[in-house]
C-alpha cells in the first residue's frame, strides 16, 4: 500500500503572517503533534518517544514553516529538501508531514502496524514527503550532501535540511560528509544536530565524546550556530537567516532535551524507546494540554 | 584458431567504460561521475576534461560516496559510481543495500577492476566477493559485462534502467567475444557455442576461456553449449532451464569466489528445476599474491580447466 496525497492541510505557516503568530501557530502544532506521537507509539507498542519529542519543535518548524514543499506536489523539482537521518524518529515525521497535508492524518493510527506505508523507519517509496529511506545511522548527511551539490549543479538556490542526532555522529560517514559539504562550499546545506545529549542507553560524552562539537565543525569548514531547539522564535529566525557563514554550509546545534517537555520523559535515557503505559499517556496528553 | 591466426587483440574494459560515459553524459546534461579518489584507476582523465563540473569526487570516502548519489539522484542527476569494486562493494555496502536499493534511487554502480585484477596487491584488493554481497540485495540488477562491446552496452542498458544497476568493469585484458551486431539486453543470455553434452556458464573475463574449453571439448568430440551469462540478477531462467533440459550438466566459471557468485545464482536455479551435475569454477578462498594472469592459471579457470570440470560432469550426468 502507498499513502498517497490529501489535499487537507491545515494550511502552511507563511511569512505573510506577524512573527508572533506563526510562533504561536508553530507551538500549538507541536502541541498537536507530540499528543498524535504519543497517541502513535501507544497504538503501536513501539516507537521512539524521546528522540521523537526532542525533535518535534525543530521538524515542525522547518516543515511548517520554513521549507518550500508542496503537499499537492511532493516531488516537484526545486522543491526544498529535508533528510531525517535520524530515522528512527519517523513518529514526529509521520505526523508532520499529515499536519503540511501530505497524506491523511488518519493514516497515524496505521503507524508501523502490518503492511502499514507508515514503518519503523521512513519509506520515499510509500511515503509522499519523504526523502530518503533511512534508519541505519550515518546515511543521511551523505545523501544531503549529494542533493546540495545537485542544487549547485543546477544553478539553483532551493535549500536542503538534515536533522542528525548527536549520538549518530559516532558513525564515520557524517564525518566524509561533513568533510565533502564545506570541499564544495555548500551554502545551501543546513545540518542540524538534535542535540539532547542521549543515545539509546547513556550520555553521549560518556560513550564516545562529541565535544567540543561546535570546533569541530568549525575545524571541518562549516559555519556553526547554537540554538535552543525547543524555541520555535529562535529556529525560525536561525533558519531564516541562513547560511550562518556565506560560502559554507551551516552546522546547527540546536540543544534539545530527550523527552521534552513531558516531566517524567525528559532527559531520561530509557525514554529512547519505552512505550509509555495508558496512565503516562493520560499524565504526558495533560502536560500537553 | 590455427597456427596462422594472428593473436586476438585485447581490450581493458574500463577503455570502453570511459568512451561510453563520455558519450552519455554528451548526450544527456543529468549525467554526473561519482568517484573516490579514482580518477585515474576509472580512466576518467577524459571525462574531467570535458565535464569538469559534473566530476564529483569525494576523496577517499566510499560510505559518503554512495550516499553522495542517491542525494544526487534525488536532485535529478544520472550518477555513475565509479571505484575500484573491492573497497566500493564492502565499504559502501549498507549505503549500497538502503540508499540505493531500499530507495530504488537511480543510480548506476560501477565496480571497477574487480575479481583478482590487482593480483599482486593480494586478498585486500582482490574483489571476489562483490557478486555475493549484491546478490543478496534485493532490487539491484547486477551486470558483469565479458567485452569491451558488452560494457559499453551494459553501461547504456543500466543508464536507461528505472532503478539502481551494478556493472562489473574488468581492468584484465579480454579478447572481443560478441560479434559486431550483438544487442545486450539485461536479463538476457547468450548462446556463442551451440551443443547438447555439457553447457558452460560464464560472464566477464571467463567467457573467452569458456570458449576455449569449448574448443578443446570439440577435439574431445563432445559439444559444449557456451552461455554468456552477464546478467547475474535476474537470471536467466529460461536458458538455465535449457541448459538442464537439453544438456544434463553444468559448468560455471566466473572470476569471483566459489560461494555466492554466478556459480551459486545457477545452483539456486538448478535445484529448484531438476537437479543435474554442476561445478562451479572460481576461487576457493583468499587467493595468494601473483599477477592475476598467473593467479587464474594457479586455479585453473583456464580453457584446460574448464575442460576438466566438463569431463567431470559429464562422467556424472544421468544417461
Amino acid at each position: 500500500m502507498t499513502v498517497t496525497a490529501s489535499g487537507r492541510s491545515p494550511g502552511r505557516i507563511g511569512r505573510s503572517l506577524p512573527r508572533g503568530e506563526r510562533v504561536r501557530r508553530l507551538a500549538e502544532a507541536s502541541r498537536l503533534i507530540r499528543r498524535q506521537n504519543l497517541a502513535m507509539v501507544r497504538s503501536a507498542g513501539l516507537g521512539h518517544i524521546g528522540g521523537d519529542f526532542s525533535a518535534t519543535d525543530i521538524v515542525v518548524t522547518l516543515l511548517l514553516a520554513v521549507l518550500d514543499i508542496d503537499p499537492t506536489d511532493p516531488a516537484y523539482p526545486e522543491r526544498d529538501r529535508f533528510v531525517l537521518s535520524k530515522g528512527h524518529s519517523s513518529g514526529v515525521l509521520y505526523a508532520t508531514l499529515a499536519s503540511c497535508g501530505f497524506f491523511d492524518p488518519d493514516l497515524l493510527g496505521d503507524y508501523m502496524k502490518p503492511m502499514s506505508p507508515l514503518g519503523g523507519h521512513p519509506d520515499r517509496t510509500k511515503v509522499p514527503g519523504v526523502e530518503a529511506n533511512t534508519g541505519p545511522l550515518g546515511h543521511g548527511l551523505p545523501i544531503a550532501v549529494g542533493m546540495a551539490i545537485a542544487g549547485t549543479l543546477d544553478g539553483s538556490a532551493r535549500r536542503t535540511f538534515c536533522l542528525v542526532g548527536d549520538g549518530e555522529l559516532q558513525e564515520g560517514s557524517n564525518w566524509e560528509a561533513l568533510l565533502a559539504g564545506s570541499h564544495h562550499g555548500l551554502e545551501h546545506l543546513t545540518v542540524v544536530v538534535d542535540r539532547n545529549g542521549l543515545q539509546q542507553g547513556a550520555p553521549t560524552e560518556e560513550t564516545s565524546r562529541l565535544e567540543p562539537l561546535a570546533d569541530k565543525a568549525r575545524a571541518f569548514g562549516w559555519g556553526v550556530a547554537e540554538t535552543d531547539g525547543h524555541d520555535h522564535g529562535a529556529l525560525l529566525d536561525l533558519f531564516e537567516q541562513l547560511p550562518a557563514e556565506p560560502g559554507k554550509p551551516t552546522f546547527v546545534i540546536a540543544h534539545t532535551h530527550k523527552g521534552h517537555p513531558v516531566s517524567f520523559m525528559r532527559d531520561r535515557a530509557e525514554w529512547h524507546h519505552r512505550v509509555p503505559s495508558p496512565d503516562e499517556v493520560a499524565t504526558a496528553l495533560r502536560e500537553l494540554s | 584458431m590455427t597456427a596462422a591466426d594472428p593473436a586476438p587483440a585485447l581490450y581493458d574494459c574500463r577503455d570502453a567504460y570511459a568512451a561510453t560515459i563520455e558519450e552519455i553524459a554528451a548526450a544527456d546534461e543529468r549525467v554526473v561521475v561519482v568517484c573516490s579518489d579514482s580518477v585515474g584507476s576509472s580512466k576518467l582523465v577524459g571525462f574531467k576534461r570535458r565535464f569538469p563540473e559534473r566530476l564529483v569526487n569525494v576523496g577517499i570516502a566510499e560510505q559518503a560516496m554512495v550516499g553522495i548519489a542517491a542525494g544526487l539522484a534525488n536532485g535529478g542527476k544520472l550518477p555513475f559510481v565509479s571505484a575500484a569494486s573491492c573497497f566500493l562493494t564492502a565499504r559502501g555496502l549498507e549505503q549500497l543495500k538502503v540508499d540505493l536499493a531500499y530507495t530504488n534511487a537511480n543510480v548506476t554502480v560501477c565496480g571497477m577492476s574487480p575479481g583478482v585484477a590487482y593480483g599482486e596487491l593480494g586478498p585486500t584488493h582482490h574483489s571476489i566477493e562483490d557478486i555475493a554481497w549484491l546478490r543478496a540485495i534485493d532490487n539491484l540488477v547486477i551486470l558483469v559485462p565479458a567485452d569491451p562491446l558488452e560494457t559499453a552496452q551494459a553501461l547504456r542498458a543500466a543508464a536507461g534502467h528505472e532503478g539502481p544497476v551494478f556493472v562489473r568493469v574488468s581492468r584484465m585484458a579480454v579478447p572481443a567475444v560478441h560479434e559486431p551486431g550483438y544487442e545486450f539486453r539485461i536479463g538476457r543470455a547468450s548462446r556463442l557455442t551451440e551443443g547438447r553434452d555439457v553447457t558452460v556458464i560464464a560472464n566477464g573475463t571467463m567467457v573467452s576461456r569458456a570458449l576455449e574449453a569449448a574448443r578443446l571439448l570439440a577435439a574431445d568430440g563432445i559439444a559444449a553449449r557456451v552461455l554468456a551469462m552477464p546478467t547475474v540478477r535476474p537470471l536467466d531462467l529460461d536458458e538455465v532451464a535449457a541448459a538442464v533440459e537439453e544438456t544434463g550438466a553444468i559448468v560455471t566459471v566466473e572470476e569471483h569466489s566459489v560461494r555466492g557468485g554466478l556459480g551459486g545464482a545457477v545452483a539456486e536455479a538448478v535445484v529448484a528445476m531438476r537437479p543435474v551435475p554442476v561445478r562451479i569454477l572460481g576461487f576457493p578462498g583468499f587467493a595468494p599474491t601473483g599477477s592475476a594472469s598467473w593467479l587464474l592459471s594457479r586455479f585453473r579457470l583456464t580453457g584446460e580447466g574448464v575442460r576438466e570440470a566438463a569431463l567431470d560432469v559429464l562422467a556424472r550426468k544421468q544417461p
